[in-house]
């Protein structure tokens, strides 16, 4: 059985999909951590077009975006599947990945904005996008996966606890029990998962780190 | 046709993302009924499909609406088992095929899309680049082809052969609207013997817009971007 090896950044929600994927399927694994203000070489090498974490070496093959990534563990070690095995449903959940991942430039606007007209347009925004998440994605299902999480949770991970950090680095608070009722569930279930809750990096130090990088976007 | 495995593809002659679902429906052969939608006045049909986007292409089987043209082409490959397929069976080549697939669709295309809707200073920025990140790609693409060059006789084309063909198949109409080189054979040889290659497949030939049409669409398009 060839090594896998994960190049990640502790802060990095993109590198926790993995970290969570390879952990839910019982996939051993060497972490390598990459400072990504000085490159490895391995870095470079298996990811030349992005440059960016995380990859996944297994064996001599190198896979590059954390979605591909996914798909990729979830294809090679089918145990505990992590999409539904019925193509309509699949099809759902990719379509809902897929949804995310087009709203990154939206969220990340949020997080960047600092004049006032700005930054209204990024919330009035961000709370769209939430409000779809909420309404036609999760539901009133325990989580996105139905009764147990799948690779969409996974996929939107990061709103369970980075989100936190980057509406306290910004002063707005927008996901709370009564704006977000059904999402703030979510979030308190998906955190409960032992798989979540034993891989998620240090908060204080996740919410310094969010605040210093939004800092250093808004000089 | 009964309502059991019925197929509907809502679309817009001009949208490549479109144009990938119709080509992947006919190189698997599944027969299907074609509903032209008119973009400024939607059907309540599209509207009820795709609540989230309200965009083409939407693909209805069985009753049951997909929407996004990547996940339609998943979706139809793993629903019609017989017949060729589209994405490689060994899971690491098709992490590179999807890899790629992401590359065209986020980075390239997003280049592209900025240059087809600013003009002068900004259009220059945009279209550099995009000639930047199809260099990126023509290069990621050379372990692709183990003679060379692409060759398409028995119609097997697959995923990022139609993620490809969908956007460029058009370039001659898209260069003379833009009034410049898209595909440029000297710049990215590969991607131009690749596209002109896949263009003579009979399913893409089919499904290429009348050029005439759409060179005054793309012109239309770029006079009324706003500013």
């Amino acid at each position: 059985m060839a090594g896998v090896k994960l190049l990640g950044f502790w802060a990095s929600s993109f590198a926790y999909r993995v970290i969570w994927t390879l952990k839910l399927k019982g996939i051993n694994y060497e972490y390598i951590e990459e400072d990504l203000r000085n490159k490895s070489q391995l870095l470079l090498r298996h990811n030349p077009v992005h440059k960016k974490v995380p990859v996944l070496l297994h064996g001599d093959k190198a896979v590059a975006e954390s979605l591909v990534i996914l798909e990729y563990i979830e294809e090679t070690w089918p145990e505990n599947p992590l999409l539904p095995t019925d193509a309509y449903e699949r099809a759902m959940a990719r379509f809902w990945i897929n949804f995310g991942e087009s709203k990154n430039a939206t969220f990340f606007q949020f997080f960047k904005s600092a004049a006032e007209e700005e930054q209204e347009k990024a919330i009035k925004e961000t709370v769209e996008i939430l409000k779809i998440i909420e309404e036609q994605s999760l539901g009133d299902k325990k989580f996105f996966g139905g009764e147990a999480i799948g690779l969409v949770d996974i996929a939107f991970g990061w709103l369970a606890y980075w989100f936190e950090g980057i509406e306290e680095a910004v002063g707005t608070k927008l996901l709370n029990s009564t704006t977000f009722p059904r999402l703030h569930a979510w979030i308190q279930n998906f955190k409960q998962v032992p798989v979540i809750k034993e891989n998620l990096p240090d908060r204080q130090k996740l919410w310094a780190h969010s605040k210093r990088f939004r800092e250093s976007l808004i000089q | 046709m009964g309502e059991e495995n019925k197929v509907t593809l809502y679309g817009m002659w001009a949208s490549p993302f479109v144009k990938r679902v119709e080509i992947a429906l006919k190189i698997k052969g599944i027969p299907y009924e074609y509903v032209e939608e008119d973009l400024k006045n939607k059907s309540q049909l599209l509207l009820q499909y795709n609540p989230v986007h309200k965009k083409v292409p939407v693909l209805v089987h069985n009753g049951k609406p997909i929407a996004e043209s990547l996940v339609i082409l998943e979706y139809i490959e793993e629903t019609w088992k017989n017949g060729p397929k589209i994405l490689p069976e060994d899971p690491y080549e098709r992490a590179k095929v999807r890899f790629w697939a992401s590359f065209i669709q986020q980075q390239l295309l997003d280049s592209l899309v900025s240059a087809a809707k600013s003009s002068g200073e900004a259009h220059e920025k945009a279209m550099k680049e995009a000639f930047e990140k199809l260099t990126v790609f023509e290069e990621g693409m050379k372990g692709f082809f183990p003679s060379g060059t692409p060759h398409f006789e028995d119609e097997n084309i697959g995923f990022l052969d139609i993620v490809l063909c969908s956007l460029f198949g058009p370039h001659k109409a898209q260069e003379e609207a833009h009034g410049l080189k898209i595909i440029d054979p000297e710049r990215h040889p590969l991607v131009y013997s690749w596209v002109t290659a896949l263009n003579e497949v009979p399913a893409v030939k089919e499904s290429l817009p009348p050029h005439d049409k759409m060179v005054a669409l793309i012109q239309f398009l770029r006079r009324n971007a706003p500013h």
